[in-house]
């Protein structure tokens, strides 16, 4: 009888390497782990709910609560969902402008996951490195729309307005610094003899079991399937653009730190395409019932005074209809199933997270490893629990 | 694969079972009727033409006054050619849908979601409890008859309702 054998522990929900609050009840024969319990739900704030009952312009901000370590690209699953509803086509500056600032975005998340996931570990000299460039990057949010973590800066139909000269700078200046820093980062890591004690062979999940369990993003490119939604379903542009998708051999934390490392250099890539063939002309669609007049023109003319109004108010029409529409976000799937019944408001707004089906496939990752080696899985799928608890 | 192929096959696979089919930008929709729900899941699984392996979302929809109230949308994904398939199954109130954890692993956590915030049950599901509300909340806050604001947690309650588990 093994009564008083195993050990039950609570991690969670403050503790630092849950990532959030996260609450795991592990049940531990000596030091294995025999069973893992996730508690989700302490930041659930009802945004599916809150989103019924606004207009579909109102819900942007929320959506940059989701993932808020790359909330631009919550904000992409979301208009982008819209405008398919809607049967709208961005303008192709918007688009391009739109991949720089995702693109950005991601680089942002997998900063703060390389950050907190080698200090977990107990490399803590990463942090503050990636924290550095991760600086330069919400100075250029700040330049473009006003805020640095959380930008809302996409709309319905395109984005809040044009990028300005000195991002363009700052932006040509970071694409010049950022592979000198990225070595930085695989000098500190990559071939660290500790890190990869810690990393290999752990969490190892093979091709099929990741498919069953729903994993998607970089830890289903670590088990060896390519699926990247920008190549596999391009949305916005994305297939103008020639970039690989790195994939792993084993399925390990080791084999997603690497994915999500190449994944930097493929962002800057995209970065550094979009920028050299950045069209010119609008950048919002130019429908008179989803689009906002500039303000030059509202200072001048009642009707388009009064258009604004209305679209701030209301938001567009959109059709009876329901879609599904997903995106690469920073980490995985990020779709939104948005149910319009001809109001201005969703009638349902579903956000398919990949954070949240990742962490229900953690037990699968950690039975049989060691206390310590938990940490380690939970680095390595990056999860956000804004995105998790909703 | 295309939409008109993936249909075509499972309306002659099922006849009668799919009960609609919508083609709205891009997407197929399949209604398919709840008795026969499972057996087509196994099929879109396990069929190597159609090979859905991915389940990447289960979405609970609340349609009020209309009976049946509630709509279950499942979202396929094959990792053969990427395609992508929405199943729909239409709800009474109080019916229990069956699970599909068995073919896929990942519907477990949607599913419990589903049951948390609409109130639908799955049967033979291995888990079913909340996961997002704590245990022991009342209602279901998806639910279209359920405030927004929520309920009135300062409201004065009386001592003598409470039952002890």
């Amino acid at each position: 009888m093994a009564e008083g054998k195993i050990l039950t522990i609570n991690m969670g929900p403050h503790h630092p390497a849950t990532h959030g609050v996260l609450r795991l009840v592990l049940e531990l024969d000596g030091e294995t782990i025999v069973k893992v319990t996730p508690h989700i739900g302490h930041l659930h704030r009802g945004i599916e709910k809150i989103a019924e009952n606004m207009n579909y312009q109102q819900a942007i901000p929320l959506t940059d609560r989701l993932d808020y370590t790359a909330a631009t690209l919550c904000n992409e699953g979301y208009c982008t969902a819209v405008e398919k509803l809607l049967g709208i086509e961005v303008p192709k500056r918007a688009q391009y402008i739109r991949v720089i600032m995702c693109e950005l975005a991601r680089i942002m998340g997998h900063h703060l996951w390389i950050g907190s996931h080698a200090l977990d570990i107990g490399a803590m000299t990463v942090v503050f490195y990636t924290f550095r460039d991760r600086e330069m990057i919400m100075n250029m949010n700040e330049e473009v729309t006003g805020y640095r973590l959380t930008p809302s800066y996409l709309r319905i139909g395109g984005i809040a307005k044009d990028i300005t000269p000195q991002f363009i700078k700052d932006l040509r200046a970071f694409i010049k610094w950022f592979p000198t820093a990225l070595e930085g980062y695989n000098t500190l890591l990559t071939d660290n003899i500790i890190w990869r004690k810690r990393t290999m062979g752990i969490g190892k999940i093979s091709a099929k079991d990741a498919i069953n369990y729903g994993l998607t993003g970089p830890s289903l490119r670590g088990s060896g399937i390519p699926y990247d939604i920008r190549k596999t379903m391009p949305y916005g542009s994305y297939d103008d653009f020639d970039f690989k998708v790195p994939v792993g051999d084993n399925g390990d934390v080791y084999d997603r730190y690497l994915v999500r490392m190449e994944e930097f250099t493929q962002s800057l890539n995209i970065i550094e395409q979009a920028l050299e063939n950045l069209p010119e002309g609008p950048v919002n669609v130019d429908n008179p019932l989803i689009s906002n007049p500039d303000l030059g023109s509202v200072q001048e003319d009642i009707s388009a005074l009064i258009r604004r109004f209305k679209i701030q108010c209301q938001g567009p029409e959109v059709p009876v209809g329901e879609v599904y529409h997903s995106v690469e976000g920073s980490k995985g799937e990020l779709g939104f199933y948005l149910v319009g019944d001809g109001s201005e408001n969703p009638y349902r707004m579903k956000v398919r997270s990949p954070c949240f089906i990742l962490v229900s496939a953690l037990e699968k990752m950690m039975l049989g490893h060691m206390l310590a080696d938990a940490i380690s899985v939970i680095g390595s799928i990056d999860i956000v629990l804004g995105e998790i608890d909703r | 694969m295309d939409n008109a192929k993936v249909l075509e096959q499972l309306k002659g696979e099922f006849g009668g079972a799919i009960v609609d089919d919508v083609d709205f930008r891009g997407d197929l929709t399949v209604v398919v009727s709840l008795e026969k729900l499972h057996d087509i899941m196994l099929y879109l699984h396990d069929d190597k033409a159609l090979h859905y392996d991915l389940l990447s979302d289960v979405v609970g929809i609340d349609k009020m006054p209309r009976e049946p109230r509630f709509e279950v949308v499942y979202v396929l994904h094959s990792m053969d050619d990427y395609r992508r398939l929405l199943v729909k199954v239409m709800v009474p109130i109080d019916v229990e849908v069956p699970t599909v954890t068995d073919i896929w692993n990942s519907a477990n956590w949607p599913e419990r979601e589903v049951y948390d915030l609409m109130g639908i049950t799955f049967s033979g599901h291995p888990d079913m409890r909340r996961l997002l509300m704590w245990d022991g909340f009342d209602g279901h806050p998806l639910r279209k008859d359920f405030p927004l604001k929520g309920k009135d947690f300062d409201e004065k309650w009386d001592p003598s309702t409470i039952q002890v588990l």
